[in-house]
This record gives structure tokens, C-alpha cells and sequence, in this order.
């Protein structure tokens, strides 16, 4: 068996192979110290101004606004705190992640759209004023 | 002290449930009593009880599926004798309220006690010795999830003896199932085995995930994965997206039922449409996750015994990644007639129309395959072309009622429920039944009789379109479904035809009985020394019957599709000249004792007994810390034990192509 | 614990027909022996399998919460005469409370970091801190409830308060079952240090603090700023 053959199919136990790689790999899949500040201040950001335009009464801080905002802030903290990115290490990650939106946005589009049209339809008349 | 819960629970008056109950503590006391006489409890716990083995865990998912087709079974035979019987003046002997609790407990038990512990069963025998792994991700979370369907059965077993079960049909409509219209325990009984065996089937959908995705054999890349490993894979992706929503449809429910809220009561601004939206979310993806797994029995067996690779495979796990995800866009279909515009309407049946273009794909697919194969006439292979005929009917009455005109005119009537027992029976039963006889030599080291198994097949099939094809007539003629008694005497014929095809079915379990005995008996004669008894394709055929443990002493290096048949094509030596330790995990008793606690919080919860509804959960949480610090959770196979195994099995080279 | 194959770090490539891993570049090497045909060494990844799992039964508690978002939606209008969400809603109390989850977030990330650097005290130091600020917004948010139901606006007075309060509520529970896990976790790092297991639990947790904060997100937009607004 040669040599090359060894390097290539075994493998060291996990737990030396992590320690070896703590310092690049490691520390990329834990995230660093600025990501999460970044992160962090993003969201900061992201959330007082939506607060700050509803509070204020603003004729801009519209519900459109306020969900660009929430979705937003949620990729900041997909992409800082939780390290989604197109790595190989996030593959299935950021394809489960994905698939899981859409799920999401078929439920609550198809939940919405669904149960206003019941409403229209079966008890004209009464306004209910659902979301978009 | 305890709740609700008194001795007029139990229904002395009643004399059919009594004899039921009498026959279910008769069969428990049989099983409990042989169990000790021969000695076997020390056995039973160490071996079954605490295995975190995925084959003896699937063993058990499909006892406990064979073990409640009997009990959903005695439903359908019960139905089929008072619809016979009630027409005109006569009313049968099933009062309305008990015949509300026998459809009830049918559709509830055939589809979450004995098709998806059925369809999980099999997944489990089969999916790691698929993919040439040696346990799925988390064994033991695999215990807990069959621990929790376990308990939800027993609720619902429990419900006949001690109070009664829901009369609202298997999805609970509100506002029936509200406490004004349902004030009783019936309701409870059905939220809270499907809660809990619900918790079962995601963590098993999240396990399964994790294992083919993180676990194959080395070389076994996507898309050279058998056909029922990414059926698998789709399933269990269903299950973790759509499961949750019937949590949440349940919950609401739960809520309005013992907290007065009001997501789905007639007053303050409930909405009762809303549960029927959020609960066919789930439940049109439900009969996805049953079929899908279906469909790749059928297409490991139909190449098997065909002698050829499967055709199409690139088409056939694309129309499987297509109904998983249009799966989630059809749901309205079960409630076109529920008062949406024509635009909604439109597009849902639509969408509905388009899934069935995938499933034809995969029809069309295994005809193919057949076509100039030479296709062995076993009793698996009678089972796929049972199902092909049966499920097509069943997939274009389907169609029909995708048309929402259409619709309006059989919504609630019997072609509804001709055409899901049509897809259901023909495509989940059928499946199940083939994938039974193909992997029963697997898992237990011999197979079971042919004569038999051919003889029960012809019976489920015959029975099936006698007992089914008299409500496609009736539904047609105008009879609703769910009916205890009916007027029209021109409708009496059919139903009476409809339980004679009972009958014939009956005579089909009767017969898997005794194949089951009979092949218990004779199993020296029809051992499987091989491991390999069909000349299968794929890797659950390159271990011994039944494998070891640890399945595979060294995991084999994936080339191609039907891996196994290239591993014998290529005549790959499996006598290793080294054995290597192996890393195993520990039998633990933690599942089934958190299973049990809740299942008794379960029972706390819908008697009312408050204190032990915590006490439960509490101490199912303690049970789950104290497995979390438990660190000896693992062992090593040693390298000298497992040569010994591998020579024990007493062939090294694969039969020959 | 659970078996793996020597997969790729991260797992198989998803759509790409070839797979260029161990098998691949032995057949080059032609070497001798059964290497070719069976796998040599077998060690699971059994840390970043767990991980996986867990981010899959994350993504089923975002459909679980989709479902009540949707519900929420749905009935949010159905106030049946009784309270409205604008006399209800005290954004500024809001706005604390989603402060001391959001900053909570940023500490757990601190306390990832200080794993990564073995560093058992500051771990233990920041998740307390993450630990207190949980418990704050808690505390919030039930004297919130309280306040509420106080004032006759409970679950039981109209649909849109019950699917307030259960959807809030949901995930005031999931906070919950995150600070017990956290005092869970915080005594095993005391008493058995940063061994695998307790890391790869840790990361998860971690993974479920932050999935908390973007659900929060999603609970201030929909349910108290555009009720307000």
C-alpha cells in the first residue's frame, strides 16, 4: 500500500484533525470576531430605523418597507451569526435554507390569498382587511 | 385527583365495544403471558426494547403496523356490515355515534398507525444498508421516534376501553371538534396520539435526512443512490416540512379546546376554514410521504425481477424531486367546494392536473424497465403490476376530481373515498405488502412462502376492486360518505357487493397470517444462505440474512448505480484480509421510558388529571438529561469478532451475475 | 453515537455527477489490495452530522412558526369588538425587549468564539451574560401578558388576541426551552470541559439562539409594527 494512499484514504481521529485546523478552518466555521460585530451592528441598524419610522408616525414606514427591513435583518443574521454562505461546508445548509423559504412563502401566500378569497366570496360586505 | 376520569369511562353498557375491549385484553394477556412463560423479558428489553438498531426498530415499526391494520381493519368490516345492513327501515346495529367513532378511528389508524409506521418501517430495515451505512444518523432518536408511534397507538387502542375516541372523522373538522359540539374525551383522545406520535415522525424525517445525505458509501454520489433511497430522501423531506404545520393545525385546536381561545370556534372571530387551510397543508404532502416511498419499492423491484437496470432513472428522480415539491402546491383540491372564487379554484386544480404528469413519468418508467426484461412472476412483481393497474384507475378518478366542477357534484361522496382507498390501498398497501415480501428475507434470514403470499395477493386484489368499485357507482348515484344508514334501496345491492369484496380482502389477511406462521415454521427450509435470494442491484443485498449489527464489516467503495450488481459484475472479493474494530452504539432504554412518560402525560392531558400531565413531562425531561450526561453511550466491536462473524456467514464470493 | 463515512468535509456534492473523493483518486494511484474496493479507515463526522440534523429540525421549527405567522395573518383583523392591536402595542417597550434579544445574540456569538478558543471561562462568562439578557426578555414578555390579560384583553377574548398570544407565547416557550438547555450546557462545560460532544452541543445551541432572534424579527415586523402602523 503506498504512502500516498494512506495520506489520501485515512484519516486522523476527528478530534486531532480539528484541533490541527482550529486555526483557518475552525475559525471559519465558528465565525470571527468581526463578523459577528458587523453582524451585529447591521441589525442594530436594521431595527431601530423600521422602530424609529413607525414610531414617528412616518408616512413612509409602510408595511412594504417594514418587511424589506425584517427580511433584511434576517440575512444579516443567516449570513453573520449563522454563517450561511455558499462554502461547501454550508452546501446542504443553504439548500435546506432555501427550500425552507419557499415552503414559507407558499404557506403563508397560499394561506393568505386562500382565506381572503373564502372571506370575499362567502361573506361579502364585512371588510377584513388582512396583509397585502 | 384525577381529572375527568371515572369508572363510567369505561362502556359497560355497550355490548360490541365491550367485546372488543374483552378481545384486545385477551390478546395483550396471550402475548404478555407467553412472553412469560418462556422466559423472555430479560430478552425482550435488551434486545427490542432498548435497541437503537434501525432493523429491529423497522421490525417493530411494521409489527406495529401489521398489529393495527387488524384493528383498523375490524373498522372497515364493521362499516361495510351496518352499510349493508341500514337502508330504508332497517338501521342496522351500530348506532350513529359509535358508527361516527368506527370511521373515525379507521382512517385514523390506517393512515398514522399502520401506513407511515409501515412506510418508516421499511425505511428503516432498508435505507442504511442501501447506502452501505452502518446505523442511521441519531440511533437513538430512531428509538424515540418508535417509542412515540408506539404510544400514540396505544392511545388510541386505549380510547375503546376508557372513554371513547372522536366521532369528527380522521382530520377533526372544527367546529365539531370544538368542546361546544365535542365536549367529551373523544377529541382529546385523537389530538393527543397524533401530537405525540407526530413528534415521533419528525425527528424520524430529520434523522433520515442526515443519514443519506451525510452517510453514504464512499463513490455512492446522488445520483448514483437507488431509486428508494432518494424516494426516501424526498419523503422525509416532506415530512419535516409538512409535519409541523399539523402540529401547529392541532395545537390550535388543543388551545381552543382547553384554554377557550378562539382560532376556529363559531364565535369571536374564529375561523373554522382556517383549520381545513392549514391542516390539508399537511395533509396533501401526508399522502406524498405515504406513496413516495411506495414508488421505489416498486422500482427496486420491478428492476430486480426484471433483470435490468431501472429505465429512466435520471427522469424518475426528477418526477421525484417534482411531486415532492409540487406536493405543496395542490392542498385546496380537498376543499374546492368550500365557498373560493373560480380563480382560486382554477389555479389549484391546475396544479393538481400537473402532478399527475410526474407520476406518469414513472409509470411509463417501470413498463420500460419490464419491456424486454425477463421478469420473474414472484409474488413482489405481482404485487407492482396489481399496483400499476390498480393505482392509475385510482390516480385518473384523482384527475376527475381535480376538475372543480366536477368536484362539486363528488366532493364527501363515495368515488372520494373509492378514489383514495383506489390510491392508497393500490399504491401505500400494495407497496408496503411487496416491500414485506422482498426485505422479509433481509431482515429475518428466510423467506417467506410463495404459495401464500401469491394466494393473499389475489385475494387483496380481487377483494380490493370487488369491495371498491361498487362506490365509485354509488358516489355517482348520489350517496354521501360517512353514512350510517341511507333510503334509497336501489343503493343496497352495491354496498352488500362492498362487503363481500371486504370479506374477500379479509380472507387476504387471514392468508398473510398464515404466511407468517407457516414461514416461521418452515424456515430452515427456505433460509436465505446468501444474502442475495432475488439477485438484487443494490447494496442491502451484499450483507448476509440477516446482517450483522454492524452491517458491513468494511464499507464497500461505490462505482456506479445498482452497486451491488456492478460490485458482482465485477467479481469484488468480500473477504477482507484485515477486520478492523468497529464503532457501535449502545443499547439505551431512554426512548422507551420517555415514550412512556409522556404517553401517560398524554393520558393526563386528555382526562384533565393536571398533576400527572406534568409529572409526565417532567419526568420524560429528567430521563433525556440524564441521558445527555451519560457517556457511555458507545462500544467497539472488536477486530477478531467481527472476522468471526464474516466467517460464520460461510461465503465470500458473490453469486455471479 | 453515530457512524459516517469519509465523506468530503461538509458532505457529498450535491448535483455534480462526479464525485471526487477517496475512491477517485485511488483508482489514479492503482494501487494494490482491497483499498479500491472497500473504504480503508471509517471515522464519522459525527459532530457536523449533528449539526446538520439540527439545522434540518431548524428548518422545520421555521414551518412551525410559518404556520402560526400565517394563522396570525389571517386573524390578526378578527378583533371581535374587543381590544385593537394599536391600544395594545407599546413599541418602545417592544423596542427594549427586542434589544436585549438581539444583543443576546451577539453575546452567544461571543461565546462561540470563546469555545473556538478553548477559553473555558470566557465561554461560561458569556453565556450567562446571554443567559440573563434571555431571561430579561422573558421577563418582559410575560409581564407584557400579564398586563394584557389584566386589562381583559386575553386569549380567550378574540381570535386575534389567541393567535397573539400563542404565537408570542410559542416563542417565549422556544426562549425557555433555550435557557434551560443553556444552564444544562453551561453545567456540563463545568463539570466535563470542551470535550467533542460538548462542543458540537454548544454549536447547536448557538444555532438555536440565533434562529430564536430571526423569528423575533419576523414577531416585531408582522405582529407589532405593522399592527401599529
Amino acid at each position: 500500500m503506498s504512502a500516498a494512499n494512506e495520506a489520501v484514504v485515512s484519516q486522523a481521529p476527528h478530534g486531532a484533525v480539528h484541533r490541527a485546523a482550529h486555526g483557518g478552518g475552525h475559525a471559519a466555521a465558528h465565525g470571527s470576531r468581526k463578523s459577528y460585530v458587523i453582524g451585529f451592528l447591521l441589525a442594530i441598524a436594521l431595527t431601530v430605523v423600521p422602530f424609529g419610522l413607525v414610531m414617528t408616525h412616518s408616512s413612509i414606514g409602510t408595511p412594504l418597507l417594514i418587511a424589506v427591513f425584517a427580511l433584511a435583518q434576517i440575512g444579516v443574521h443567516a449570513v453573520y451569526f449563522l454563517h450561511v454562505d455558499r462554502s461547501e461546508a454550508q452546501r446542504w445548509n443553504l439548500t435546506a435554507l432555501v427550500f425552507t423559504a419557499i415552503v414559507v412563502c407558499i404557506i403563508l401566500g397560499g394561506s393568505i390569498w386562500i382565506m381572503h378569497n373564502l372571506y370575499v366570496n362567502m361573506m361579502p360586505g364585512m371588510m377584513q382587511g388582512s396583509i397585502g | 385527583m384525577l381529572g375527568k376520569l371515572t369508572l363510567s369511562a369505561i362502556p359497560y353498557q355497550n355490548p360490541i365495544v365491550m367485546g372488543a375491549v374483552v378481545f384486545m385484553a385477551l390478546a395483550a394477556v396471550a402475548v404478555l403471558g407467553t412472553i412469560t412463560v418462556l422466559g423472555k423479558w430479560k430478552y425482550l428489553w435488551t434486545e427490542w426494547l432498548t435497541s437503537v438498531d434501525h432493523k429491529k426498530i423497522g421490525a417493530m415499526y411494521v409489527i406495529l403496523a401489521g398489529v393495527m391494520l387488524l384493528r383498523g381493519f375490524a373498522d372497515a368490516i364493521m362499516m361495510r356490515a351496518q352499510q349493508a345492513l341500514a337502508y330504508g327501515p332497517h338501521k342496522g346495529y351500530l348506532p350513529p355515534e359509535h358508527f361516527d367513532q368506527v370511521f373515525s378511528a379507521h382512517g385514523t389508524i390506517m393512515i398514522f398507525f399502520m401506513a407511515m409506521p409501515f412506510m418508516i418501517g421499511l425505511m428503516n430495515c432498508v435505507l442504511p444498508l442501501q447506502i452501505g451505512a452502518r446505523d442511521v444518523a441519531f440511533p437513538f432518536l430512531n428509538s424515540l421516534s418508535l417509542w412515540l408511534t408506539v404510544v400514540g397507538a396505544m392511545l388510541v387502542n386505549l380510547s375503546l376501553a376508557v372513554g371513547n375516541f372522536a366521532r369528527t372523522g380522521w382530520l377533526a373538522y372544527p367546529p365539531l371538534s370544538e368542546l361546544h359540539f365535542s365536549p367529551g374525551v373523544g377529541v382529546d383522545y385523537y389530538i393527543w396520539a397524533l401530537q405525540i406520535s407526530g413528534i415521533g415522525t419528525t425527528l424520524s424525517g430529520v434523522n433520515f435526512i442526515a443519514t443519506i445525505l451525510r452517510m453514504r458509501a464512499p463513490g455512492m454520489t446522488l445520483m448514483r443512490m437507488p431509486v428508494f433511497t432518494w424516494t426516501a430522501l424526498c419523503t422525509n423531506i416532506l415530512i419535516v416540512a409538512a409535519f409541523p404545520i399539523l402540529t401547529v393545525s392541532l395545537a390550535l385546536l388543543t388551545l381552543d379546546r382547553y384554554l377557550g381561545m378562539h382560532f376556529f370556534t363559531n364565535s369571536l372571530g374564529g375561523d373554522p376554514m382556517m383549520y381545513i387551510n392549514l391542516i390539508w397543508i399537511w395533509g396533501h404532502p401526508e399522502v406524498y410521504i405515504l406513496i413516495l416511498p411506495a414508488f421505489g419499492i416498486f422500482s427496486e423491484i420491478i428492476a430486480t425481477f426484471s433483470g435490468k437496470r431501472l429505465f429512466g432513472y435520471t427522469s424518475m428522480v426528477f418526477a421525484t424531486m417534482a411531486i415532492a415539491l409540487l406536493s405543496f402546491l395542490v392542498w385546496l383540491h380537498h376543499f374546492f367546494t368550500m365557498g373560493s372564487g373560480a380563480d382560486v379554484n382554477a389555479f389549484f386544480g391546475i396544479t393538481t392536473m400537473v402532478i399527475a404528469v410526474p407520476t406518469g413519468v414513472k409509470i411509463f418508467n417501470w413498463l420500460f424497465t419490464m419491456y424486454r426484461g425477463r421478469v420473474r412472476l414472484e409474488s413482489p412483481v405481482l404485487w407492482t403490476i396489481g399496483f400499476m393497474i390498480t393505482f392509475v384507475i385510482g390516480g385518473m378518478s384523482g384527475v376527475l376530481m381535480a376538475v372543480p366542477p366536477a368536484d362539486f357534484v363528488l366532493h364527501n361522496s363515495l368515488f372520494l373515498v373509492a378514489h383514495f382507498h383506489n390510491v392508497i390501498i393500490g399504491g401505500v398497501v400494495f407497496g408496503a405488502m411487496a416491500g414485506l415480501t422482498y426485505w422479509f428475507p433481509k431482515v429475518f434470514g428466510f423467506r417467506l412462502n410463495e404459495t401464500l403470499g401469491k394466494a393473499a395477493f389475489w385475494c387483496w386484489l380481487v377483494g380490493f376492486y370487488v369491495a371498491f368499485m361498487p362506490l365509485y357507482v354509488l358516489g355517482l348515484m348520489g350517496a354521501t360518505r360517512r353514512m350510517d344508514h341511507y333510503d334509497n334501496p336501489a343503493w343496497q345491492p352495491l354496498f352488500v357487493v362492498a362487503a363481500i369484496g371486504a370479506v374477500i380482502i379479509f380472507c387476504g389477511i387471514m392468508l398473510q397470517l398464515a404466511q407468517v406462521v407457516v414461514s416461521i415454521v418452515q424456515r430452515e427450509q427456505a433460509r436465505d444462505l446468501t444474502g442475495d435470494p432475488w439477485g438484487g442491484r443494490t447494496l442491502e443485498w451484499a450483507t448476509a440474512s440477516p446482517p450483522p449489527a454492524y452491517n458491513f464489516a468494511r464499507i464497500p467503495v461505490v462505482r456506479d448505480r445498482d452497486a451491488f450488481w456492478d460490485m458482482k459484475r465485477r467479481g469484488v472479493n468480500m473477504k477482507a484480509a484485515v477486520y478492523r474494530p468497529i464503532h457501535m452504539p449502545r443499547n439505551t432504554g431512554t426512548g422507551f421510558v420517555m415514550a412512556a412518560f409522556i404517553g401517560l402525560a398524554g393520558f393526563a392531558m386528555i382526562w384533565h388529571i393536571w398533576w400527572l400531565a406534568i409529572g409526565g413531562c417532567a419526568a420524560a425531561m429528567v430521563a433525556l438529561i440524564r441521558h445527555a450526561f451519560d457517556d457511555d453511550r458507545d462500544y467497539y466491536v472488536e477486530a477478531e469478532e467481527v472476522r468471526r462473524t464474516e466467517m460464520m456467514r460461510g461465503r465470500h464470493q458473490l453469486r455471479s451475475v | 453515537m453515530t457512524t459516517g463515512t469519509t465523506m468530503a468535509h461538509g458532505g457529498a456534492l450535491a448535483f455534480e455527477p462526479g464525485y471526487a473523493g477517496p475512491a477517485e483518486a485511488l483508482r489514479d494511484l492503482r494501487p494494490a489490495g482491497d483499498a479500491v474496493d472497500f473504504e480503508l479507515e471509517h471515522h464519522a463526522d459525527t459532530a457536523s452530522i449533528a449539526q446538520l440534523g439540527f439545522w434540518i429540525y431548524l428548518m422545520s421549527d421555521c414551518l412551525l412558526f410559518a404556520g402560526l405567522f400565517a394563522t396570525y395573518s389571517v386573524l390578526h383583523a378578527r378583533t371581535a369588538g374587543g381590544p385593537q392591536p394599536q391600544s395594545l402595542f407599546d413599541l418602545r417597550y417592544v423596542l427594549a425587549e427586542t434589544g436585549f434579544l438581539l444583543v443576546s445574540s451577539f453575546t452567544c456569538g461571543l461565546a462561540t468564539l470563546a469555545m473556538g478558543r478553548r477559553s473555558r471561562g470566557a465561554t461560561l462568562g458569556w453565556l450567562a451574560v446571554t443567559f440573563v439578557l434571555g431571561l430579561a426578555f422573558l421577563g418582559m414578555e410575560v409581564h407584557e401578558f400579564a398586563h394584557m390579560i389584566a386589562d381583559g384583553a386575553g386569549p380567550g377574548r378574540s381570535a386575534f388576541l389567541s393567535s397573539f398570544f400563542t404565537l408570542v407565547a410559542t416563542h417565549g416557550l422556544h426562549v425557555t426551552c433555550g435557557l434551560t438547555w443553556m444552564a444544562i450546557m453551561m453545567v456540563l462545560v463545568v463539570k466535563k470541559g470542551f470535550t467533542p460532544s460538548t462542543e458540537s452541543r454548544l454549536s447547536c445551541l448557538s444555532l438555536f439562539w440565533h434562529f430564536l432572534d430571526i423569528i423575533w424579527v419576523g414577531v416585531f415586523s408582522l405582529v407589532y409594527l405593522f399592527g401599529v402602523s
